[in-house]
C-alpha cells in the first residue's frame, strides 16, 4: 500500500472537518478525489504531507506513520498544495534547486533532477525567468516540478488544474498522466471532465467523509440505473421500432431523425439497432453513448444529506 | 537549515531590504556619530564609541523588525509556508534558518562601523588613547543583542500573516525586552525585585559587557532569550493555527 488512510479524524475547534476517513492507495494508482468545497479534500492532502496533524485515525505513507515518522513520509511525498503557492521572486532554476537541496539532493545529481524536471514539465524556455514573470499554467509546471524533483513515491495534488484555462488545461492533465504511469497520484479536483480524463479510480468525499469509492464505470453504472444512447437516423422513423429492441428501457424523440434511448446496464443494444437499422434499409448518422454524466453521479452523491453515524 | 538561510540570505541580497537596512543604518548611526551636535564624538571631546553603543539599539529596534517582518507572516499569507513546511525539513531548521539569515544580515550592518574605531583611535590623543576592550565587550554586546531582537522579531512574525503587525509587535517587544524590564525595575521600589527586574532586561547586561568584561553570565543570558523567543515561534509555528 503506497498510501494508507484509517480512521482519519480531524477537528478544528467545533468544527468536525474529516469523520472516519479510510482508504487505501495501492502502487502505481491514479486515483480522484472528489468533493464540494469545504468536503475536507484539502484537509486530508494536508495531513498526508505532514502539514497538520490528526486528530485521531492513523495515515501511513510508504509504510511511515505521519506522526510518528514525518521526515520518512516527507522524504518519498511530492505535494503541490492548493493555490499553487510559490517563491514568486525566485528564477525558476534557482526555485527547483532550493526545492532540490532541501530533498537532499547535491551537486551534480541536483543539477541532473532540475534539468531533468525542466524537460518533463516542458520549462525549458521559461526556466531562466523570475516565477512571477509566468503565466498560470507555467507556474503550475513549476509546482509540478517541485513535487517531482525526488521522485516520489506518492504525488499529492491538490486542485492541480484550477484556474487554468482549456489549452493550459489539456497541457497540465496530459503532464499528470504521464507522470502517474510509473507513480502513486492522488488529486483533488471538482471537475468531473478530469476525473474522467485522468483516472480509474475515484474517491467522493461529502462533509468529512467517503460517500463513494469505486472505479469510474462501476460508479457511473451503479448510480445511473442504465446507459443513454443517443441515436442519429437520416430520416424519422416510428419510435415503436426501437422501443421493441431487447433492452430498450425507453425511448426519446429528440428531433430531426434523433432519438434518446435509455438502455439497461447489462446488455449492449448497440449491434442490435445496427441490425434493425440494416433490415428497414436506413442509413445511421450518428450513435454516441452518452453515459449518465460523472456530474449527476457527484450530485446523487453529494447533494443529499450523508448519513449520519 | 544552511539552505533556508541561502535562500532567505539571497531574498534580502535580491531584493532592497539587505541594502536599505544597512545603508539606513549606518547613515543614521553616522549622523549621530559625527554630525548631530548632541551626540557627536567630535563635539564631546572624548575618543569613545559610546554614541554607536547607546544609540545603536534604538536604532535596531526599528530595524531588526523591517527584516525579519516578513520571514514568516509573508510565507504565511502566500502559502509558501505550507510548501516550505511539507518538505523534509523539521520546523526548527525552518525557524534557525531563517533567524540566521537575518542574524547574519544584522552582523553585515554592524561591520562597517568597525572604521569608526580606526578613526577615533587616530583621533585619540594622544593617538590610540582608545578603551580598547571596552569596545570590544560593547560590539560583542551589541552583536548580541542584534541576535535577540532578530529571535523576537522572528517570534512576532511566526504570530501573524501580517507583515504591519509584525513589524509593529516586533518593534514594541524589541523595546520591551531592551528598557522596559529597567523602566520597571524604576518604577518599583528599590532592593532586591529591583535587580532582579533590571537583570531580566537586556539593558543590564548590554552595560555589564560594555565594560570590556565578557562575563559568561551575560552571554549565557543573550543566549538564553534567543532560544526562549525562538523557542515560542517554534511552538506557535508547530501549532498551525494562524
Amino acid at each position: 500500500m503506497s498510501l494508507q488512510i484509517k480512521n482519519l479524524t480531524k477537528v478544528y475547534g467545533p468544527q468536525q472537518a474529516l469523520k472516519g476517513v479510510s482508504f487505501e492507495l495501492r502502487a502505481g494508482e491514479i486515483v480522484g478525489f472528489l468533493g464540494p468545497n469545504g468536503a475536507g479534500k484539502s484537509t486530508t492532502m494536508k495531513i498526508a504531507t505532514c502539514f497538520i496533524p490528526p486528530t485521531a485515525g492513523t495515515v501511513t505513507v510508504g509504510g511511515h506513520d505521519v506522526v510518528d515518522d514525518p521526515m520518512g513520509v516527507k522524504r518519498i511525498t511530492g505535494y503541490l498544495p492548493e493555490h499553487n503557492p510559490l517563491y514568486l521572486d525566485l528564477f525558476v532554476h534557482e526555485y527547483l534547486r532550493f526545492a532540490g537541496k532541501l530533498y537532499g539532493l547535491a551537486g551534480k545529481q541536483l543539477t541532473r533532477r532540475v534539468s531533468e524536471m525542466v524537460a518533463v514539465c516542458g520549462l525549458t524556455l521559461e526556466q531562466n525567468k523570475r516565477i512571477e514573470a509566468l503565466s498560470r499554467g507555467y507556474r503550475q509546471r513549476v509546482g509540478l516540478a517541485q513535487a517531482l524533483l525526488h521522485d516520489p513515491q506518492v504525488l499529492i495534488l491538490d486542485e492541480p488544474t484550477s484556474g487554468l484555462d482549456p489549452n493550459q488545461l489539456v497541457e497540465v492533465r496530459k503532464l499528470i498522466k504521464d507522470i502517474s504511469r510509473q507513480k502513486t497520484v492522488i488529486f483533488s479536483t471538482h471537475i468531473m471532465q478530469e476525473v474522467e480524463a485522468l483516472c480509474d479510480r475515484v474517491i467522493v468525499i461529502n462533509k468529512g467523509q467517503i460517500v463513494a469509492d469505486d472505479t469510474l464505470s462501476n460508479l457511473l453504472r451503479k448510480t445511473s440505473g442504465g446507459q443513454i444512447l443517443v441515436i442519429e437516423f437520416e430520416r424519422e422513423i416510428a419510435i415503436e421500432n426501437l422501443a421493441i429492441i431487447p433492452g430498450v428501457l425507453g425511448v426519446q424523440h429528440e428531433g430531426q431523425g434523433t432519438y434518446r434511448l435509455r438502455a439497461s446496464p447489462t446488455t449492449d443494444i448497440r449491434p442490435a439497432l445496427f441490425r434493425m437499422a440494416a433490415d428497414k434499409h436506413l442509413a445511421l448518422v450518428g450513435l454516441r453513448q452518452e453515459e449518465s454524466s460523472l456530474e449527476s453521479v457527484f450530485h446523487d452523491l453529494t447533494g443529499a444529506a450523508p448519513v449520519e453515524h | 537549515m544552511f539552505q533556508i538561510l541561502a535562500k532567505e540570505f539571497n531574498s534580502f541580497l535580491n531584493s532592497l531590504i539587505a541594502y536599505v537596512v544597512i545603508g539606513v543604518f549606518l547613515t543614521a548611526i553616522g549622523l549621530l556619530m559625527w554630525v548631530f551636535p548632541e551626540t557627536s564624538v567630535l563635539e564631546y571631546g572624548y575618543a569613545d564609541m559610546d554614541t554607536l553603543f547607546s544609540m545603536g539599539p534604538y536604532v535596531l529596534i526599528f530595524l531588526v523588525p523591517a527584516i525579519t517582518m516578513r520571514s514568516f507572516a509573508e510565507e504565511k499569507k502566500a502559502g509558501t509556508l505550507e510548501l516550505l513546511l511539507t518538505k523534509p525539513v523539521s520546523d526548527w531548521q525552518v525557524i534557525l534558518g531563517k533567524f540566521s539569515a537575518s542574524f547574519l544580515l544584522v552582523l553585515f550592518a554592524l561591520v562597517p562601523t568597525i572604521l569608526y574605531y580606526f578613526t577615533i583611535y587616530r583621533l585619540g590623543d594622544p593617538v590610540g588613547n582608545v578603551d580598547t576592550p571596552g569596545i570590544m565587550g560593547s560590539y560583542i554586546g551589541l552583536a548580541l543583542l542584534g541576535g535577540v531582537f532578530c529571535a523576537v522579531g522572528i517570534l512576532s512574525s511566526s504570530l501573524t500573516a501580517n507583515q504591519i503587525v509584525s513589524f509593529i509587535l516586533g518593534a514594541f517587544l524589541c523595546f520591551l525586552v531592551f528598557a522596559g524590564f529597567d523602566s520597571m525595575a524604576a518604577m518599583t521600589a528599590a532592593g532586591d525585585t529591583a535587580l532582579w527586574l533590571r537583570q531580566l532586561g537586556i539593558a543590564y547586561h548590554y552595560q555589564s559587557l560594555s565594560r570590556g568584561l565578557i562575563d559568561s553570565r551575560d552571554l549565557l543570558y543573550f543566549f538564553s532569550i534567543i532560544f526562549f523567543m525562538l523557542s515560542i515561534a517554534k511552538l506557535i509555528v508547530g501549532s498551525r493555527q494562524w
